[in-house]
């Protein structure tokens, strides 16, 4: 006899959306209606049997295993905390609690996503907003170096692109949508118009049109292979909309000028807000990166890459990022949450996470479980553990429980780490 | 339990103004001296010290989205004023936006003991109670903004009042927030078209006929018919300008005699001076404040040295970015607010920073009843918490003001009124405005005195001559009987809790609300609301009519 | 023998489905080994759809199949996955960030070129 749950919530990316329902039959999800294709595999793809912790690759009990990865932890010189953007906030609180009493460094994926995002923010400051502000008022989108139909997938009917909003009652007729990407996508194919920008090149487009939205005239003729022409055409529309945002992704924070490129589009929003209204919103992927940084913000000062090896919270993108510690061989234990870095990491950082002990949190067996000390099966915020999540616009939104399993949570787990570390 | 002996005890509620005598703890409270066994009770010798209740801060930006935005942004701000974990006590950074739990370890350790939130959107209350049970040490609650609110505005458009007050209650219980908080109402909406607003009068685009004037009304309104253990608590229009003063006083007539509280009210007391620096007209807007028992404020003093400013206020804090060139946050958030954070430092040699300066203590020293001006610093608009025991000094101490006002910019010295000013702060003063005033117009009828039944939040200060010294490091501070610190220093951690109000409704306001949500925002009901979920360590404030 | 080439990576749906089936499924695998090239790149160095290349960084290399796509000359494009990272660099430059977008690498054919799979 299968029943409905709702409101059931997907956190699978920075979406976080809340409108889905599941069918559940006899504790197991049968059906779940209005998830997109990426994150309907949380629900369908999740195998939720109980499964014991291994030590070695022996199944052991909880008490062996939390004893085991305490003293990992306890023995390490160097511990590193790391993954986080696919747990709840209440987990992210624990493993900050864990990371400061152990003197560990901690980091989320943050580092090797939008983390550019945040030192530009630190640098610049971020003109923003919340997703229905956008929904109701942008009559100009610009999407920069990212590519939410592959990414996102429902952003563009929920947020971004379609709806029908409080000023925006004609959906997308009343909005005018630009992609600036180094090749068509998906996302192009959407937009009105396509600026194709050499891969690298997108710091000197975002200089010019600052330049242009000053009125001033730049003595060439494309730059970034753009005709200076558009850019002007673009720095016109910029200026004069009603309420503006760029989306930004990985196009930004990962090439050339990472931090800089992004510092560049924020200072380019905030100087448009002398003639319009205009915000920028970086495109958090995994469904809870956003909570990572807030949960790190109010716990530490710092959005990732922290340590707390002296006794108090420092900040080092670049030294305690994780791919850095990992690469420099300045750790020589991890705990990694709810993450993948051994599938996702540059090989050589993978590689070194492989050879020293490790322990892994995590609902499924992952490649860096697959060379793990210590393996801990948890459940899966939004599907068999309630948390709460922040979506991308720093929304938060709570996580239901669809099924009931055997499955512990990430925070409980931790919790007793806690214990057994003092 | 617990027994705190012969030290001078100053609880104005009650009428103790200094007198040697003893207070007696059990249960987290305060009891009579017949309840204790005084063989097990803990003794403290509070011989030539100071007992007063707790501290009870009535306005401070410490937690939620803004906050917390307001930190991930200063990481230079944080460099230098880390805290290391002891004991079990976690670490974090002080500075201008601390850490949650380094935020509850300082005000324990300036002896307070209830701070409230002073604004946080609905849509974002969650991360608000979130970093609530992150902050310990500390009892708090949650004011809700509510001026800029698409539904109370279309109430008032469609003049619909039961609507909106029903609303108001349902808002307040989904939010778990303790009272009604309105930042430039209206202005902040219009600040998502690139305006503000100037008047009470003038119109928030989207809403014909809805002004300031009616916004505030209207919640006054709502306040009073609700009976919340609060009344409105008032950001009000102009905040910065030369046109503050004028329209603070309008403001106040515009209750027509209903209770409500200004906050900060130093940054909305100037006129217009030479040169485009603005004049304090803090002796005006203290002769209205006088003039009208129905109003209590805080003042929002200003600190030299650099700080963190962040508000609700969208277009000051624009504002704000153009004449200081510094790094600009902004947040506009669907349907009910927005906001923004820009770092500044107000220097005594700058004209303007001096003049605000010297409105902040041209009010406290104009407004006649300390019953109804309070201590803040709107932490960390005006500089951070932990410098209230200089505005205590400066308050105190004439020479010592004097001794301060030579320091700064001359234009602003010349023909400013508070040389004139005299007055001395008492002890007994002190006690009123930072811990029996807030609590009472607050409503919170256990704290801001040390009667019996009282929760026992107790601190005990040295009487030293130095008043910035004394209050900076408490001999001793208990809450709920507790003793959480010693000289200054945090010693220990306790849960606090977040008091707030669940006011009753018509429950038809809910099916009404659901679509409401359907399209004005973009998530669902069921998301928004913690209503029906439990916030560790809440507690539930009862409503009542206004006597 | 490769010629060279500007290297992003980035998500797709296909991949993001294979995640969720796990990393060791061949929906995964097929999502997050293939590279797609220009028309005009594949047919200069004699490619046809499921080819096999060789794609080779300052990091390590990978075997991948060639995919018509509809990045510009000069540019290839790889899925976010566990088969590009052998390619990608563990420097930071100080920020943190690999460069998984902007990569300068060699593209050759793999031996038995030209094959479909």
């Amino acid at each position: 006899m299968s029943t409905i749950v709702e409101p059931v919530t997907c956190s699978f990316c920075g979406c976080v959306c809340d409108d889905l329902s599941a069918e559940v039959d006899n504790s197991r999800i049968v059906r779940v209606r209005g998830a997109c294709s990426s994150g309907l595999g949380m629900f369908t793809g999740y195998d939720p049997a109980p499964r014991k912790p291994t030590v070695d690759g022996q199944e052991v009990t909880w008490e062996e295993a939390v004893a085991e990865a305490a003293a990992i932890l306890k023995g390490a010189h160097s511990p590193l905390i790391y993954g986080l953007s696919s747990t709840a906030s209440e987990a992210q609180r624990k493993a900050v609690e864990l990371a400061d009493r152990i003197g560990a460094v901690i980091d989320s994926t943050s580092s090797v996503c939008h983390g550019p995002s945040g030192l530009a923010m630190q640098a610049v400051g971020e003109p923003t907003c919340t997703l229905g502000e956008i929904r109701d008022r942008a009559d100009l989108i610009v999407f920069w170096g990212c590519n939410p139909d592959a990414s996102h997938l429902r952003h563009f009917a929920r947020f971004s692109l379609t709806p029908k909003g409080a000023l925006t009652t004609n959906g997308r007729q009343d909005r005018t949508v630009y992609v600036v990407d180094v090749r068509p996508t998906g996302t192009t194919k959407r937009a009105d118009h396509f600026l194709q920008v050499d891969v690298g090149s997108d710091f000197e487009v975002l200089t010019t049109l600052r330049l242009l939205v000053r009125g001033k005239e730049p003595d060439v003729e494309s730059v970034g292979g753009i005709p200076v022409a558009d850019l002007a055409e673009l720095a016109q529309r910029l200026k004069s909309c009603r309420f503006g945002v760029a989306f930004m992704g990985m196009g930004l924070t990962m090439t050339a000028a990472r931090q800089l490129n992004v510092a560049e589009l924020f200072t380019l929003v905030s100087e448009l807000n002398q003639y319009t209204r205009f915000s920028v919103m970086p495109m958090r992927g995994h469904g809870n990166v956003a909570g990572a940084d807030q949960v790190l913000s109010w716990t530490t000062g710092y959005p990732f890459a922290v340590s707390f090896a002296r006794g108090y919270p420092q900040f080092s993108p670049g030294e305690f990022s994780a791919v850095d510690m990992l690469v420099r061989q300045a750790t020589d234990a991890a705990l990694i949450i709810a993450s993948d870095p051994g599938a996702h990491f540059p090989r050589a950082a993978a590689q070194y996470l492989s050879e020293i002990p490790t322990i892994v949190l995590d609902h499924a067996e992952s490649v860096t479980a697959s060379h793990a000390q210590v393996v801990f099966p948890t459940a899966v915020y939004g599907v068999d553990a309630s948390g709460t999540a922040y979506r991308m616009d720093n929304i938060p939104i709570p996580l239901h429980k669809v099924i009931e399993t055997e499955r512990v949570t990430d925070e409980d787990v931790l919790q007793r780490i806690i214990e057994a570390v003092q | 339990m617990l027994g705190i002996i012969g030290g001078r005890i100053y609880d104005p509620q009650n009428g103790r103004d200094g007198e040697i005598g003893d207070i007696w703890v059990r249960d987290g409270r305060v009891v009579t001296a017949q309840e204790i066994d005084r063989e097990r009770a803990q003794i403290i010798d509070a011989t030539g010290m100071v007992i007063m209740p707790g501290g009870v801060d009535i306005h401070s930006h410490i937690v939620g989205a803004k906050v917390n935005s307001g930190r991930k942004l200063r990481p230079e701000d944080h460099r230098g004023h880390e805290r290391a974990r002891v004991g079990n006590l976690r670490s974090g950074v002080e500075g201008t936006v601390p850490t949650t739990h380094v935020t509850g370890y300082l005000y324990s350790e300036m002896g307070y003991t209830t701070v409230m939130e002073a604004a946080t959107a609905p849509l974002v209350a969650r991360h608000t109670h979130e970093e609530l049970e992150d902050m310990p040490n500390l009892d708090k609650g949650v004011f809700i903004t509510m001026g800029n609110n698409h539904f109370i505005m279309e109430c008032i458009r469609d003049q619909q009042y039961e609507r909106a007050r029903d609303y108001v209650a349902w808002l307040l219980g989904a939010s778990k927030g303790y009272a009604i908080k309105i930042v430039n109402p209206g202005g902040v909406e219009n600040w998502k078209w690139g305006r503000n607003v100037g008047e009470l009068d003038d119109e928030v685009i989207g809403y014909e006929g809805v002004t300031p004037r009616q916004i505030v009304q209207t919640l006054a309104r709502i306040n009073d018919d609700l009976g919340l253990p609060h009344v409105p608590h008032i950001h009000g229009i102009n905040l910065g300008k030369s046109t503050s003063a004028r329209t603070t006083v309008e403001t106040i007539a515009a209750l027509e005699g209903r209770r409500a509280h200004f906050c900060h009210l130093q940054f909305l007391s100037y006129g217009a001076g030479k040169g485009g620096v603005h004049r304090s007209e803090a002796a005006q807007v203290a002769e209205a404040v006088n003039a009208h028992p129905n109003v209590t404020v805080d003042i929002g003093q200003v600190i030299f040295g650099s700080t963190t400013t962040m508000t609700s206020d969208g277009p000051l804090q624009f504002s704000l970015h153009q004449t200081t060139g510094n790094k600009w946050v902004n947040d506009d958030v669907e349907s009910e607010s927005g906001g923004g954070i820009v770092p500044i430092a107000y220097k005594a040699a700058n004209p303007i920073n001096a003049t605000m300066w010297l409105a902040g203590l041209e009010l406290f020293l104009l407004i006649d009843d300390p019953w109804r001006v309070f201590l803040t610093t709107d932490h960390p608009n005006g500089g951070p918490f932990t410098r209230y025991p200089q505005v205590i000094r400066l308050l105190m101490d004439r020479g010592y003001r004097e001794e301060m006002f030579a320091g700064i910019n001359a234009r602003a010295r010349k023909g400013a009124l508070l040389p004139e000013l005299e007055r001395e702060y008492s002890l007994r003063d002190i006690a009123i405005i930072t811990r029996a005033g807030p609590a009472r117009v607050l409503g919170l009828r256990n704290k801001g005195h040390l009667g019996v039944g009282a929760a026992a939040d107790i601190a005990v200060y040295r009487d030293l001559a130095d008043r910035e010294a004394m209050f900076a490091r408490p001999a001793y501070v208990f809450k709920g009987g507790e003793l959480v610190a010693r000289d200054g220093k945090v010693v220990a951690e306790l849960p606090g809790r977040t008091l707030y109000v669940a006011p009753a409704y018509d429950k038809s306001i809910e099916a009404e609300v659901d679509e409401y949500f359907k399209r004005a925002y973009t998530l669902s009901l069921a998301s928004y609301s913690v209503l029906g979920e439990s916030v560790r360590g809440a507690e539930r404030v009862e409503c009542g009519a206004r006597s | 023998m490769g010629e060279r080439f500007t290297l992003i990576t980035g998500r797709t749906r296909k991949q993001a489905i294979g995640l969720h089936k796990g990393k060791a499924s061949p929906e995964y695998r097929e999502a997050t080994s293939y590279v797609e090239m220009s028309p005009d790149d594949m047919q200069r160095l004699g490619l046809v759809d499921g080819a096999l290349v060789q794609v080779h960084s300052v990091a390590g290399s990978a075997r991948l199949t060639a995919r018509t796509g509809t990045v510009p000359s000069g540019l290839v494009f790889v899925p976010m996955g566990t088969e590009i990272n052998a390619l990608i660099p563990a420097e930071t430059g100080g920020t943190g960030m690999p460069p998984f977008k902007g990569l300068e690498v060699d593209v050759s054919r793999d031996d038995g070129g030209g094959e479909t799979l």
